[in-house]
């Protein structure tokens, strides 16, 4: 800790003890070492956990390799363990979730941003914000016993019927599976999707959008060709963001996706995904090997996380920087 | 007006008003949810269910009064770990630390609350469970502590650094030491966004399922003490609406009433009360 020596250099070294003990007498030392324990456990849980993590799966990571990642056997009696299903699984939900939620989510964030009068922006992100902090199992619930009888009943039927040429509508309508859970991924990841991208679109420049309309543009036009090109870095922060969030979302997908692990190019089929089978499977797994796979899948899953939220924090931050706003991530 | 602009601007006007529909269809979600919550679990929720053990298998009734405590059990154990951590983490940081010492710990923070909750839950049954050889509601808390940590600490800092230095100077200028501005300038004149830190992390954590899968694990009776496995109204809402009796997705759904009704409330008391005025950082 040689930056936080505070004496002063020209004071020499008895005025520096005795401002040493002066200070000790007045607590400031203690307290800046009791608050300074309390930071460093936040570094210390942090190293912990990745240390936990990378030592907890030793044992498939030797015996596998990187085909964990290629094949796609998950065989606990016969001790094969391949990870290829889940991340399928994943990636594939997520891929879902996206396609509806970014469409919807910066429409959404524009009109905020944008139209909306100040007092209705506000009220209206007062709510989105409550919808952020509904709890993943609550999607769950109303997954299992909304989405899916929808699901299974009308949307895939239809979806069979008219777009059951191609091989992603092919196969039973089960209801659980690929689509639903990209459906109450969605769900879940728009909140963050308009929070983000409507504070970013916030902090671009009056100027920005003035100058459009002066030069004839339509209110639309200067909103799609100036305004969300200015943001557009943000914007993509808030969406691996939120895509971060899709990853690593647990409970809603385990209860809608069917906890099969099957790769199937049908987004009607059940599967499985990474977050979905450790918490499925976690309690239930006899044996070091089959434990120890399960917990390389979730140093997988937090590498990916890892990842994904350190280019949406720097690309939230340039953005902001750039415009006139701090944006709060 | 010549064509071109009389489709320019209907071309404006009609994805201006797309832009409304997607703003509406997202906003009324909340209130589908709300309604079908209270559809299904105001019939469900009785006197019963606050106040009764869960019935054995295949019989009907029974309530969920075990998971309530348990609840408050492991949110209590919760608070006790992350907000003493979140909060003094948060005064060295923006109190003592050197720059590069705060760099460190923010990025730590940034990654914890990046984690999914999942391997948080991983993590605290490697710590937690393994070497006592059995699941505990101390577990649980413990794993919820964590998560809460990085949440109050980032933005107990930032509220703490919002205070304005001259106040700061004054308190110093006057002989306090440092830890007496903290502990009676800086502090009480921040406490409200604190609290709204809290209360917050708190609703975050009070909906946090993953986590206590395998640490909690779950209970039908009643846990004695903290080394046992308890019930608690998240795991019991999961393994409710999965299991195939009718009476208990009943009572998953009035779980999940009460619960989303703790959250909201304290959402709607922190934000729309405690902060008003005070701009609330999204974790």
């Amino acid at each position: 800790m040689g930056t936080t020596t505070t004496t002063v250099p020209s004071a020499g070294p008895f005025a520096g003890s005795r401002s040493f003990l002066f200070r000790l007498r007045e607590g400031d030392e203690i307290a800046r070492l009791l608050t300074f324990l309390f930071a460093a456990s936040v570094v210390l849980i942090t190293v912990l956990l990745v240390y936990e993590l990378w030592q907890g799966s030793a044992l498939p990571r030797h015996q596998f390799g990187f085909s964990f990642f290629r094949t796609s056997a998950w065989d606990p009696v016969f001790d094969q363990f391949g990870a290829l299903p889940f991340i399928y699984g994943t990636l594939v939900t997520s891929a879902v979730a996206l396609l509806i939620a970014v469409p919807l989510g910066i429409g959404a964030a524009i009109f905020l941003a944008e139209l909306a009068p100040l007092r209705l922006s506000d009220t209206l992100e007062f709510f989105i914000d409550l919808l952020a902090a509904v709890p993943s199992v609550i999607y769950g619930l109303l997954g299992i016993f909304i989405v899916v009888p929808l699901m299974r009943q009308v949307i895939q039927p239809q979806l069979k019927h008219y777009l059951g040429f191609l091989p992603l509508f092919k196969g039973p309508a089960f209801g659980l599976g690929f689509l639903t859970a990209g459906v109450v991924l969605a769900i879940m990841i728009i909140p963050y999707i308009i929070s983000v991208s409507r504070e970013i679109l916030l902090s671009v420049p009056r100027d920005q959008r003035e100058a459009a309309l002066a030069l004839g543009a339509t209110r639309w036009e200067s909103t799609w060709k100036v305004v969300v090109p200015f943001a557009r870095t943000g914007i993509s922060g808030s969406i691996f963001l939120a895509l971060a969030r899709a990853l690593g979302e647990t409970m809603a997908v385990t209860m809608v996706i069917g906890n099969t692990p099957i790769i199937s190019a049908s987004l009607l089929s059940p599967g499985d995904s990474i977050a979905s089978v450790i918490a499925s499977q976690f309690k239930e797994a006899t044996g070091e090997l089959y434990t120890q796979s399960l917990i390389e899948l979730g140093l997988v899953l937090f590498l990916l996380t890892f990842i994904l939220n350190g280019l949406a924090r720097i690309m939230i931050v340039v953005t902001s920087k750039r415009g006139t706003g701090m944006v709060h991530v | 007006m010549n064509r071109r602009l009389r489709w320019r601007k209907f071309v404006s006007a009609f994805m201006l008003s797309l832009t409304g529909v997607c703003a509406v269809v997202a906003v009324s979600v909340l209130f589908l949810i709300l309604s079908y919550l209270v559809f299904h679990g105001g019939t469900s929720v009785s006197w019963s269910f606050f106040t009764k053990l869960p019935a054995p298998v295949g019989e009907a009734g029974g309530g969920m009064a075990n998971a309530i405590v348990g609840s408050a059990k492991l949110l209590l154990l919760a608070m006790l770990i992350g907000v003493p951590v979140g909060f003094f983490g948060a005064i060295y940081l923006a109190e003592f630390s050197s720059s590069a010492t705060a760099f460190v710990v923010r990025y730590a923070a940034d990654l914890l609350n990046g984690v999914p909750s999942i391997v948080m839950g991983i993590f605290a049954y490697s710590l937690a469970v393994l070497p006592f050889k059995h699941f505990s509601t101390f577990a649980g808390g413990f794993a919820l502590g964590l998560m809460m940590i990085p949440i109050t600490l980032r933005s107990t800092e930032e509220f703490l650094r919002s205070v304005p230095a001259s106040l700061r100077e004054g308190a110093m200028a006057l002989g306090a030491s440092k830890w007496k501005t903290i502990a009676t300038v800086i502090v009480p004149s921040a406490y409200r966004g604190i609290l709204t830190t809290i209360l917050l992390a708190f609703a975050r954590i009070a909906g946090e399922t993953a986590p206590l899968l395998f640490t909690a694990l779950g209970n039908r009776f009643w846990s004695s003490g903290w080394s046992q496995p308890t019930a608690s109204l998240p795991v019991a809402i999961y393994n409710y609406a999965i299991s195939p009796y009718e009476d208990w997705h009943r009572q998953a759904w009035a779980a999940g009433l009460v619960l989303l009704g703790l959250i909201l409330v304290i959402n709607i008391v922190a934000r729309g009360v405690l902060a008003r005025g005070i701009s609330v950082s999204r974790s």
